[in-house]
């Protein structure tokens, strides 16, 4: 055949192909996400080509300057009005821009900018074979305990690898809180949570046990992405269509045209109920709600304390983002139907979470049940029902997050010959040798219980006021009486570190650089900010209390 | 003018302030600031009153606008002074007195290190009474109320190195706050009853309140005075509060801070007047105390604490007629001016003699002082013939007043009150004659003896310095005592004539407090000749029992009465028993309770949450398979649930 003929029959059968539209991506109101991943990619590149030497700097100047140019461009579109009037929905119905998703968005990348200052602290571990290493693995496949491992060390590898890993992260959580549609919902997830399940075992020491929270922290996640999953084929089902707005019609009966098709299964409502539960309970196991939470303690225990700080802030705001999104734009139709579960939820939450902190005496592991204990007041702010319910969880995820970096900071600090001191007796009297430092803990555990003056208590409250205004008045007393018992523990570790005798071969505490001090100065600064003053802040997250739909 | 009125209590704050803070580079001149910021007060407080008496009458009332205390909704509280006559009159008694108690205390603490501080509290004393008696409310009278008694409780225990000193304190402190807790009570009651617990309103609608509600803020308006004021049954400390600085028993204790009681009555006459049984019991109160004082009085032979019952006494004539209502309102404060000039003058001369004497109290071991010291005699003796009502001198004039309007209350009422101020005025005139024979008359006990039997407690710490077993040399007291003492006779001997003569502080006080004669069955000749009578017998019992014969110098058994007055009338007796028992037993069982029940329910709930919380753990054992079947198991029950909500 001749190359005209080939040709013309290229053209000629192109002609009649109908013409595929290009997808329609504004790339202005998606910058935020775009940056982050460019950024990672970038990361991803200087891993491969830069010296190892530099890797370092070259690492974190990248994630700086993405996390703040991300975090300027969410600002951009936020005072363009995208937030409020022209909150709209972007990329094909994919990604929603509006108040909740910018506000989220604009938290997490402020806590993984936090969190980035707690990764890239490399003064707390004692230099090996002079050189500085970080709260990180020297070279992560090494089998603990191996001559490879030894090697590694003194070799001074460092795993750099983390900074992109987190931006990854943090561009599945970005992308999470705005998913309008199940699909993207999904695939943001699944991007979010595998950089965690790494970066949970990349702990320096302690790595068998490190390790053993990343597989029981992968293998838990991947069971309840299987629940997210079937939830979102159950969904496909009933509705025909993965987009939340398409789902909300067909739950309120105003869709019109019923593909012919689907009309046997369409409006099926066993479908949506259990497609609907599923899909909650994934989402749920992100939060760490009970009966959802058993990963929560092992996992916060066995990774690198910083990446436990930023995973306990920014995964608590992205899955309460998405939660969110889900129950109010997708479900709302539904919401007689989940409130009473979200109820049961909330209150089994609050209570074990604080109940079981009582007998806990690893400090991380106990944070970890007061993030728990924080997940079911937050879940009382979602079953109002109200943009005051929605606005007061943003105000209160805020206000965690960065407590809860600050505190997870404050526990890398705290060290003796093994690392870093999680045991508590070995805090007694940590007020006397080092009052600074106790004195900063007691603040963020003083927000934890909240105590008056801090975000915990404004937040709290601001929960608690959407939740008894919305009808929930039992849910508030149970929160008020499970308030109670958390600050008993709470109090406990203040007077643990402030009035019992130190002991002998108690745990130094190790002086940080700026980067530790930047993040653990930050949340004691936003701490007694939204605690003193909270109310430009409550006006700013009632404005950004609306979802589009 | 008005703005002038702030001034008075502003200077000595300002004194006070300067010497408590400025710490030990004032040492040597604080006492010189502490006394001319309190004449400057003195000043001022005649300048205001030269321009009340250049206004009518009726527009003698000034009042100063400071600033809002407390403006909220519906409780209004604000800093405002008001002048008139009578806070006028206790403005020049404590500014004038005071004055010339800071300048005795210039010599009388002259070897004492902590004399500036001494200065301070005296200072911090005079604010705290200047804002009692010019607060427009009774909330800030409150403040002043509270502050006199921190000042009180700072001077009684000043010599806080010794523990009778420091624990006077602590008694004039607790059965103060007793008294401060009736106050404390009246003035919610008005603003419960009135909305207000200002002067103006709270008298404007005295009449629209319930007779209860009137009785029960008179009740706790009364007890609140028998608190500051020492009348009984809140009369315990104040023999006690003998163990500060003598300078402190005479301004505090005896002319100003224990007449609080009569002038919060007195300005709260509309509501007592409209409350007649609260009225009775003030009168009660008042007839009661002034014979247990002089009681008292005539037992002691601590030259300070007899005169400290005379004035227990002297105040309780003052309740007495304040509790008579208009008739006696004014003659109540007369009284208590007077009172103020001639018990202060006892007091100053009885420090001269404790001076003099290695600070010796014990009157058995005076004896023929007269001698030694001449002026002191004088101006004592002065002072004496005042207190038991020589004609002529200032207490004939105003004590005869009260005895009449007791009478002129009328019915059986009037005889009991007239007939107990009577034998009160015999009683009187017995003790104070007691107190001058042992001291200044007879042998001179104090020779060839150490001044004080081993053992007993050292009065005032500078005896120690002194040399403790050395036989005194009595000598008179320097310049810069004697003058304030003489001038105090002057105002002791003159006053009450000044006063009475033409009637002048009845019209200068009348608008204030109101007036009016009672119906006396007996005509005021008749009183005053029985008053005489009384006097004669009492100076003659006294005679015939200090002046004839020798004073022991060990105190004999006495009767029974006697040794119950020693010991005051067994008043800390009746409180150990009462109170003190009755209170351990009350506390002791409230622990009791607290323990077993309080918490028993708390601990019982942590250790139920604690057993609850290791028990849960348990579900954590680490397995992920566990915890995915934990997992499995909450998505079953979250569909299940959610299925059954529709089903339902």
């Amino acid at each position: 055949m001749s190359t005209p003929a080939v040709h013309s029959l290229w053209t000629t059968a192109a002609d009649r192909i109908p013409q595929i539209g290009a997808p329609k991506i504004e790339y202005g109101q998606l910058s935020p996400t775009l940056i982050i991943i460019g950024a990672a990619l970038v990361g991803v590149l200087v891993e491969a080509f830069i010296p190892r030497r530099s890797r370092y700097y070259a690492q974190v100047f990248v994630s700086v300057v993405a996390l703040c140019a991300a975090f300027a461009a969410v600002v951009g579109l936020a005072a363009d009005g995208y937030g409020t009037t022209k909150a709209h929905i972007a990329a094909m119905g994919a990604i929603a821009v509006d108040g909740p998703s910018l506000f989220l968005q604009g938290v997490i990348l402020l806590a993984g900018l936090v969190g980035l200052f707690t990764f890239a602290e490399r003064r707390l571990d004692p230099a090996a074979h002079g050189n500085r290493v970080d709260s990180f693995a020297a070279q992560a496949a090494s089998v603990p305990g191996s001559e490879g491992e030894q090697a590694a060390v003194k070799a001074g590898f460092t795993t750099t690898e983390v900074f992109p890993l987190l931006l990854f992260a943090v561009a599945g959580m970005l992308v999470f809180t705005s998913a309008n549609d199940l699909l993207t919902l999904f695939v943001a997830l699944e991007v979010f949570s595998l950089p965690l399940y790494l970066l949970c075992a990349l702990a320096r020491r302690k790595r068998l046990m490190s390790q053993e929270a990343a597989v029981k922290y992968f293998l838990l996640g991947a069971f309840a992405s299987a629940f997210t999953l079937f939830g979102i084929a159950l969904l496909y089902g009933y509705a025909g269509s993965v987009s939340y707005g398409r789902i909300a019609q067909v739950v309120d009966g105003s869709v019109t045209d019923v593909s012919p098709a689907l009309a046997g299964t369409m409006g099926n409502d066993a479908l949506l109920l259990v497609g609907g539960a599923l899909l909650v309970m994934g989402l749920l196991f992100k939060v760490g709600a009970v009966p959802f939470h058993m990963w929560t303690p092992d996992v916060y225990q066995g990774a690198p304390t910083p990446v436990t700080g930023f995973m306990a802030a920014a995964t608590k705001v992205a899955a309460f983002g998405a939660l969110l999104r889900l129950l109010y734009v997708v479900l709302p139709g539904l919401r007689w139907d989940w409130r009473p579960v979200m109820w049961a939820v909330a209150i089994v939450t609050m209570l074990g979470g604080a109940i079981v902190a009582i007998t806990q005496t690893d400090i991380k592991r106990l944070l970890a049940y007061s993030s728990i204990a924080h997940a079911g007041f937050i879940l009382a702010g979602v079953v109002a029902t109200s943009k005051n319910g929605v606005s007061s969880v943003l105000f209160y995820l805020a206000g965690y997050s960065f407590v809860t970096i600050g505190a997870f900071a404050v526990v890398t600090l705290v060290r003796d010959a093994g690392g870093e001191a999680t045991h508590l007796s070995k805090w007694a009297g940590l007020g006397r040798r080092s009052p600074l430092v106790a004195a900063v803990f007691a603040v963020f555990l003083l927000a934890f219980a909240g105590i008056p003056l801090t975000s915990g208590f404004a937040g709290k409250f601001a929960v608690f006021k959407a939740a008894a205004a919305g009808g929930a008045v039992p849910l508030v007393v149970i929160g008020v009486i499970s308030s109670a018992i958390a600050a008993f523990f709470y109090i406990r570790v203040i007077v643990l570190m402030f009035f019992s005798e130190p002991k002998p071969e108690g745990p130094t505490v190790a002086v940080p650089s700026p980067l530790t001090t930047l993040a653990i100065g930050i949340g004691v600064a936003v701490t007694l900010v939204l605690g003193v003053a909270p109310q430009y802040f409550l006006d700013l997250a009632s404005q950004a209390g609306v979802f589009v739909r | 003018m008005e703005k002038l009125i702030a001034l008075l209590i502003a200077a000595p704050l300002l004194g006070a302030a300067v010497l408590l803070v400025g710490g030990r580079r004032l040492d040597r001149v604080g006492h010189w600031i502490g006394t001319l910021l309190s004449t400057a007060s003195f000043v001022f407080g005649l300048l205001l009153f030269a321009d009340l008496l250049g206004r009518n009458a009726e527009h003698r009332t000034l009042t100063q606008h400071l600033w809002s205390w407390i403006p909220v909704e519906g409780f209004q509280a604000d800093v405002t002074l008001r002048l008139d006559q009578l806070s006028m009159t206790f403005v020049l008694l404590i500014t004038g007195v005071g004055s010339l108690i800071h300048l005795y205390s210039v010599g009388y603490m002259e070897h004492d290190e902590r004399r500036r501080r001494f200065f301070g509290y005296l200072n911090l004393f005079l604010a705290a009474m200047l804002l009692l008696v010019l607060a427009d409310n009774y909330l800030l009278l409150y403040v002043g109320w509270e502050g006199v008694g921190l000042a009180s409780y700072l001077l009684i225990g000043f010599w806080q190195h010794k523990p009778s000193a420091a624990t006077a304190a602590k008694k004039a402190f607790l059965v103060n706050r007793v008294g401060d807790m009736g106050l404390s009570i009246a003035i919610m009651l008005m603003f419960t009853t009135f909305g207000s617990f200002a002067f103006g309103p709270v008298f404007g609608h005295v009449g629209d309140a319930s007779q209860g509600k009137l009785t029960a803020i008179g009740l706790m308006l009364l007890l609140a005075a028998c608190g500051k004021s020492a009348q009984v049954p809140l009369q315990s400390w104040l023999g006690d509060a003998m163990e500060g600085p003598t300078p402190v028993s005479a301004l505090i204790h005896a002319a100003t801070m224990v007449t609080a009681g009569v002038y919060l009555i007195v300005r709260s006459a509309a509501v007592f007047n409209a409350a007649p049984d609260a009225q009775l019991a003030v009168t009660v109160v008042g007839a009661v105390t002034l014979l247990f004082g002089a009681i008292v009085g005539c037992a002691k032979d601590d030259i300070k604490k007899a005169l400290a019952g005379s004035t227990m006494s002297q105040i309780g004539y003052m309740v007495l007629a304040a509790g008579l209502g208009p008739i006696g309102y004014v003659f109540a404060i007369m009284h208590l001016v007077t009172h103020g000039f001639f018990k202060a003058g006892l007091f100053l001369g009885a420090g001269s003699v404790m001076h003099g004497m290695n600070d010796e109290v014990d009157m058995r071991k005076y004896g023929g002082l007269r001698k030694y010291m001449p002026v002191t005699f004088v101006t004592f003796g002065l002072g004496y013939l005042a207190i038991i009502g020589f004609p002529g001198l200032s207490g004939f004039f105003s004590k005869d007043k009260i005895i009449e309007a007791a009478f002129a209350k009328g019915g059986t009422e009037g005889w009991i009150l007239g007939g107990a101020a009577l034998l009160g005025a015999a009683i009187t005139a017995f003790y104070m004659t007691r107190v001058m024979l042992m001291t200044f008359f007879g042998e001179e006990r104090w020779k060839n003896r150490p001044t004080r039997s081993p053992g007993a407690p050292s009065a005032e710490p500078a005896a120690e310095h002194r040399g403790e077993h050395a036989e005194p040399h009595p000598h008179e007291s320097p310049k810069v005592m004697t003058i304030p003492m003489i001038v105090l006779a002057v105002g002791s001997v003159l006053g009450g004539g000044f006063f009475s003569i033409g009637d002048r502080f009845l019209h200068w006080l009348e608008p204030v407090t109101g007036h009016s004669e009672g119906h006396s069955p007996v005509s005021a000749g008749e009183v005053t000749a029985a008053t005489m009578v009384c006097l004669v017998i009492g100076v003659a019992i006294a005679w015939a029992q200090y002046g004839r014969k020798p004073v022991p110098a060990v105190a004999p058994r006495g009767s029974l009465l006697t040794r119950a007055a020693r010991r005051d009338l067994l008043q800390d007796d009746f409180n150990h028993v009462v109170l003190v028992r009755g209170g351990e037993h009350l506390t002791r069982s409230l622990v009791y309770l607290d323990h077993s029940l309080v918490d028993g329910v708390v601990n019982g709930t942590a250790a139920g949450f604690g057993g609850l919380s290791g028990r849960l753990r348990r579900f954590q054992n680490g397995f992920a398979r566990s915890y995915a079947v934990s997992m499995f198991g909450g998505a079953a029950l979250l569909v299940a649930a959610t299925l059954l909500m529709r089903a339902v």
